[in-house]
């Protein structure tokens, strides 16, 4: 295996490349008529609305603004370069065929306010991708609007916040429980649709502790927010009781979709007692993720709640496909349009690529190599798996980095630094926080066996290399871009620069050095 | 595998799902197909809507055409900015954390303020978080809006204010002219109001120049003043920050993202230097700072004690997945076009929207542009002429459909949104469309009104 060494390159701020004159993209010229209707189109401002003086962008050359920034591209990981176990995220390979459709400008080139009459076609898309998440996830009734995993959430909680209000409770049911286990988005969530936060804690077992769950229900509780399998990438095995207990107390259960992926096929949230389910394309079904977004959240609906779904709906009367905006009940619009339609046509593609047999695979594969990455682990030194030994995992598993920090002062944090000096991306880690110096590993289905076997002889490596020079460890990564960066510099008041104008301020006002 | 796992098939690692949950159905979708199969039943798909290369399309409305550099599709094709994921480990993350910084900064430098966030879904929901970042720094309850905004932005700003309790009241907006009343501004704009919301441009394409007494009014009360915009007038439009806006907001779509069926969008989001408005700020920060040992320049996502991943249910927002690959799209064409570029493209758009009023406004019948206003690339047509048969008013529904007929989509209808508006469309006019195209768009509509 060839050493990793991600490319150095000393690259300035655009702005500092800046070259006087020169300009990268010419436009078309204009018709004698056109420029005549109107010969100065500034002095046609009025003044109070007039640009004083053009924007300090930079300057530069066609060959220099590409070369800039593919010079940076070579400085960013991604799921084409390797293995990239992030646990939660799901970073499965983004299939090049999906793109290409993407781009295709029967698609790209239409505009979401064209007569549907003009737009048969992706409405189809649109609207089989509604009812194909619906099958997938056991639910009756899907929007696509969300553009992320936290917007279902918010549309989620907003549908429950509806659905409660439309019986007149809503006064009452002022709380969301979740697990402590539960990503951030759950209660942020929550607390944006006006809801207050109950935390539940889990039990020895990793499992939502049945106890504590049954104290924290009551007329107050609007619903429980869980993902299943948990972040522990456990099954939790009590969620039909779970289920029960919640709705007894007449309170919904929302399900988190970031581990989708461990279910396709085998077990379905409707089927598990769910109410509301969101997805994350760009986790589940392959889209890519542009360092960050566009991603997509689509949201799944029990037909109860189905009447308060965000508008408009992508619907089929038999012969044509339109936007249904009439839904009284509706809680509103999330998205100014109808989401992120472009990472919709992409999941459109994957399921159609995959069918059913292959989303099954999916999944099978994926809890696969989730384990034996677990089983590989075993003996290797300075790591555990807490909670729950001999239960297999489901898509993820989570190590503890504890015994090695305490034996060698190397913690989770070390270990993510020297796995991207070996050219694998860091595990997400300090995450769950119910495990101390957490290593959240998700390898997902797309990883072979021979690069799981590297992964776990890198982390091997590393354990080693703790025990034995553990200075080694600490002082890494050195063979990427740069090496750790100093976190307090950048959030300090007197040094933060979130812009480069603001860099220049910060810096002008420094005490000389 | 399976062998290591000490297990004889993979059915044995789902043992631990209750045998009742398990799914032993079919889940209903299609068999899977070679990547040949289904790129032609996708692309089958989209041969039925009407093909893009054979119309002529002036709607607009939040989503608009606009040219796109070559240059700028290879650079953001490229697997390690598309393929990656959100830059958590800096150290092997500087291409897309400095991109991102480098597209802070240059929005900073275009709507003239320091501080910028790393996207927001979309113009609509950064309008929502706006108004909630306005009542969480003034502890107030009320948000003034125009009376004429989009629709569709206003129904979103509505879904993430009402659980906040914070109310929405809409400002009068001058028939004629469709800038802001400011006596009714001043009357509305009370002791608990948080923000006073104005676009530039419009929805309905024109621009609102009272844009310093408006500051005034909202400040004199105690309010924040929030300004949505579009990016690529502002080559020639005054910045927000250099009349007064504590936050901007605005779609970054046309800065070279297409239209795609309305999305991926972004969401632009900055405020001005100030601590109260910075720690409420919602969404991702991209900070400059060095390497430890203080030899190398880096980046690095910082202030995260704000977000929800650190902060849980008292984060400023739920927002984790942004729009991260539209904003490296917009710094990448903000580079191509350069202050110059933006300005002659700014002046080109108003040339060609205008050379569209006034081939609309020769037709009978046809007010183009109805509003007596400074206007940008879009402008609203009203039909005043009766139909042949002489009784009832033309409609603007009939109108656009006899003009599809001739492969020509005239703008969007506002007959239903607004009402007030009378029989009216809004028409978007960019450097994306020629002469040939306007000329066509005035054929199409004198042809459609003869028949009607």
């Amino acid at each position: 295996m060839a050493r990793f060494r991600q490319a150095t390159w000393e690259e300035l701020l655009v702005f500092e490349r800046t070259n006087p004159g020169a300009i990268a993209y010419s436009l078309p010229s204009l018709a004698q008529e056109v420029r005549a209707a109107l010969p100065k189109p500034l002095e046609t401002l009025p003044a109070s609305l007039r640009r004083r003086t053009p924007p300090a962008l930079p300057e530069l050359s066609e060959p220099e603004v590409v070369q800039h920034f593919v010079r940076l591209s070579q400085m960013n990981y991604c799921i084409d370069l390797g293995l990239y176990p992030l646990g939660s995220c799901t970073m499965k390979y983004n299939p090049p065929m999906n793109e290409q459709l993407a781009a295709n400008p029967k698609f790209a080139q239409v505009h979401p306010d064209q007569d549907c009459s003009t737009v048969q076609g992706t409405l189809h898309i649109l609207y089989e991708l509604q009812q194909w998440l619906a099958a997938i996830t056991g639910m009756d009734a899907f929007t696509l609007q969300p553009a992320a995993g936290a917007h279902g959430e918010l549309t989620g909680v907003l549908l429950i916040r509806a659905y409660h209000a439309d019986r007149g409770e809503l006064e009452s049911r002022r709380e969301i429980i979740v697990p402590d286990s539960a990503h951030g988005t759950n209660p942020a969530s929550a607390a944006m649709a006006g809801f207050d936060v109950v935390v539940v804690p889990s039990n020895d077992q990793g499992q939502v502790d049945l106890q504590a769950l049954r104290g924290a229900v009551s007329k107050r509780t609007a619903g429980l927010m869980l993902t299943n399998p948990n972040t522990l990438g456990l099954f939790e095995r009590e969620i039909e009781t779970i289920a029960q207990i919640v709705h007894k107390a007449g309170g919904l259960l929302y399900y988190d979709g970031a581990n989708l992926n461990a279910t396709l096929g085998r077990v379905r949230p409707g089927d598990m007692g769910f109410d509301v389910v969101h997805t994350n394309l760009h986790k589940t079904f392959s889209t890519p993720h542009g360092g960050g977004g566009p991603g997509a959240g689509p949201v799944g609906v029990k037909a109860p709640l189905a009447p308060y779904l965000p508008v408009p709906l992508v619907a089929f009367d038999g012969k044509r496909y339109y936007l249904d905006d009439q839904r009284p009940k509706t809680i509103g619009r999330m998205h100014g349009f109808l989401g992120n339609a472009a990472v919709q046509l992409r999941a459109f593609a994957y399921i159609l690529r995959m069918g059913e047999q292959g989303l099954r695979a999916v999944t099978d594969h994926a809890v696969l190599n989730a384990n034996y990455v677990m089983k590989r682990l075993e003996g290797v030194r300075g790591f555990t798996v807490p909670f729950a030994p001999g239960t297999w995992r489901k898509h993820e598993i989570v190590v503890s980095a504890k015994a090695l920090s305490h034996e060698t002062g190397i913690t989770a944090r070390d270990v993510a630094k020297a796995l991207l000096d070996r050219g694998i991306h860091a595990p997400t880690f300090y995450f769950p926080a119910i495990v101390d110096e957490a290593l959240m590993i998700e390898p997902s289905e797309t990883y072979s066996k021979a690069e799981l076997d590297r992964f776990v002889d890198v982390l091997r490596e590393i354990s080693d290399q703790a025990y034995s020079s553990p200075d080694l460890v600490r002082q890494t990564p050195s063979n990427t871009a740069v090496g750790r960066l100093d976190e307090v510099k950048a959030a300090h008041p007197r040094t933060m620069a979130l812009t480069w104008r603001m860099f220049q301020q910060r810096r002008s006002q420094a005490p000389p050095a | 595998m399976l062998a290591a796992l000490g297990v004889t098939s993979i059915d044995e690692l789902f043992k631990d799902i209750p045998a009742k949950l398990r799914f032993r159905g079919r889940l209903g979708v299609p068999e899977g197909l070679s990547e040949t199969e289904a790129c032609r039943q996708v692309e089958a798909l989209l041969d039925q809507n009407w093909n893009p290369s054979q119309i002529v399309s002036f709607l607009g409305g939040g989503v608009w055409p606009h040219l796109i550099p070559e240059a700028l599709k290879a650079v953001v094709r490229r697997t390690e900015f598309l393929t990656a994921y959100t830059p958590y480990q800096p150290e092997i993350s500087q291409g897309m954390l400095q991109t991102l910084f480098e597209y802070q900064s240059l929005i900073a430098e275009l709507v003239d303020l320091p501080i910028v966030n790393a996207s927001m879904y979309d113009w609509a929901s950064a309008l929502g978080e706006s108004a909630l970042m306005t009542a969480r720094v003034t502890g107030r309850h009320l948000f003034l809006v125009p009376q004429f905004m989009s629709p569709e932005r206003q129904a979103v700003l509505r879904t993430y204010a009402g659980p906040a309790q914070l109310r929405l009241q809409s400002v009068r907006t001058d028939p004629v002219h469709g800038s802001l009343d400011l006596e009714h501004l001043k009357e509305s704009v009370r002791g608990e109001t948080a923000g006073v919301y104005v676009e530039n441009p419009a929805y309905l394409g024109y621009l609102e120049p009272q844009v310093e007494a408006i500051s005034e009014i909202a400040h004199d009360a105690g309010a924040k003043f929030v300004v949505g915009v579009d990016p690529i007038s502002l080559g020639v439009l005054r910045p927000p920050g250099d009349y007064g806006a504590d936050v901007v907001v605005g779609e970054g779509q046309p800065l070279g993202s297409g239209v795609s069926f309305g999305g991926p969008l972004l969401g632009l989001f900055g405020c001005r230097d100030d601590r109260q408005l910075l720690r409420q700020l919602p969404g991702r920060l991209i900070g400059l700072t060095t390497t430890q040992d203080g030899a190398r320049r880096g980046y690095v996502m910082t202030l995260q004690t704000r977000e929800q991943h650190i902060r849980r249910e008292q984060a400023t927002s739920n927002i984790c997945s942004n729009q991260a690959l539209c904003a490296v799209t917009a710094a990448v064409y903000l580079c191509l076009l350069g202050p110059k570029g933006l300005q002659q493209l700014g002046e080109q758009i108003m040339q060609q929207r205008r050379y569209a009023e006034q081939q609309l406004a020769k037709l009978p019948g046809v007010r183009a542009p109805r509003f007596d206003a400074p206007h940008f690339k879009e402008f609203v047509v009203t039909l005043e002429g009766k139909s042949i048969r002489g009784a009832e008013p033309v409609k603007i529904s009939a109108v656009l459909e006899r003009m599809r007929q001739e492969q020509v989509l005239g703008g969007i209808p506002l007959d239903q949104r607004f009402p007030d508006l009378g029989q009216s469309v809004l028409v978007c006019v960019t450097e994306a469309h020629t002469k040939d195209h306007i000329d066509k768009l005035a054929n199409a509509l004198r042809k459609a009104l003869e028949v009607s």
